[in-house]
């Protein structure tokens, strides 16, 4: 690798595995563009029959939630078991749950 | 070695352009101007040297043919041994070349003969070898003039050796003359469409091209072949 850097975007790349699964972050790529974006994501993450679809996202265009802010996002979810479907038994044979 | 069935000089001029190309391409590892575009290179040059190794292996054993050979004997086109240059010129080079072996592919995979099970498998890979070279000449010719410049210059230097692509071939149930006009066709679309102009010098010349397939190599490619080979030689057999 050269070390000139270039100003190429991030992209995240989303990665759909088979028909039915919804898309999964795989990881992220540098690429001047879009269509360049889902080619380097093909070569990178989806070489060995990995996926059926791929989505390329901007990564500036991710909100994400920040880690300072971990406690009042997440952490009142936990005491309040309602909340949780923990009451239900799972009927056998039930996939992706 | 050789069977009565496959047509071992068609089969071995295939095979050696997937194979030196492969090998040119791969030399971009480490040298890239970026990850992404390193591991595409490589996958492309990956590719290549799977369609070579099916191909050797119809004629006889793959490393006899790929490190025991001199340089007289292999037959690619004298395009696929050509430096990779800057990046523009790698690409001009994969332009030209990609599209040749997509079409040529193409109709081997329809004809019928012992090259059309490879043809049929490779056409895919080949397909995607092309967006990527044709994906690049269109940034490359529309962007900076810097960059511009660089790609009307690889354009214009490997232009001399797209001739010798469309000579006949022996054993090769379709004649590469036919391919031209679509060839022509296609390289031509896309210098136009990324704003360059099309290269109008020779396209062959008595002293640089139209003789790889009878074993007449460029200059370059002797030094290629040493340090393709020296490994094999040095230590025959090896293996990891």
């Amino acid at each position: 690798m050269s070390t000139q850097n270039t100003d190429w975007p991030l992209w995240e790349v989303f990665v759909r595995s088979k028909r039915g699964l919804s898309h999964s972050h795989a990881g992220s790529l540098h690429a001047p563009d879009a269509t360049m974006a889902l080619r380097n994501a093909r070569d990178l993450f989806t070489r060995r029959g990995e996926g059926v679809s791929i989505w390329v996202v901007p990564a500036a265009a991710i909100t994400a939630s920040s880690p300072d802010e971990k406690d009042p996002f997440f952490e009142p979810a936990a005491d309040k078991t309602y909340r949780h479907p923990t009451f239900y038994t799972i009927p056998e044979g039930v996939k992706h749950l | 070695m050789t069977t009565t069935t496959v047509p071992t000089t068609a089969a071995l001029s295939l095979a050696d352009d997937a194979l030196v190309l492969s090998h040119r391409l791969g030399e971009w590892i480490g040298h890239a101007p970026v990850l992404e575009e390193e591991v595409a290179l490589a996958n492309i040059a990956l590719d290549l040297l799977g369609q070579a190794r099916f191909l050797y292996s119809m004629v006889g054993d793959e490393d006899e043919l790929a490190y025991r050979r001199e340089e007289r004997a292999f037959l690619n086109v004298q395009l696929v041994e050509q430096t990779n240059g800057d990046f523009a010129a790698t690409i001009a080079r994969q332009l030209y070349f990609s599209c040749y072996q997509g079409l040529l592919y193409g109709e081997l995979a329809a004809a019928d003969g012992e090259l059309a099970a490879l043809a049929a498998r490779a056409v895919k890979e080949v397909a995607y070898h092309q967006d990527h070279a044709v994906q690049w000449t269109l940034r490359l010719g529309d962007g900076t003039p810097e960059s511009r410049t660089r790609m009307q210059d690889a354009l214009n230097a490997l232009w001399r050796y797209t001739g010798e692509l469309f000579t006949p071939v022996e054993g090769l149930p379709v004649d590469p003359a036919a391919l031209r006009d679509r060839w022509l066709d296609v390289v031509g679309g896309v210098i136009r469409q990324a704003t360059l102009t099309m290269p109008d010098g020779p396209d062959h010349t008595p002293w640089a091209a139209g003789a790889g397939r009878q074993g007449i190599h460029t200059e370059p490619f002797g030094r290629m072949l040493a340090e393709m080979q020296h490994l094999h030689r040095a230590h025959p057999g090896a293996s990891w």
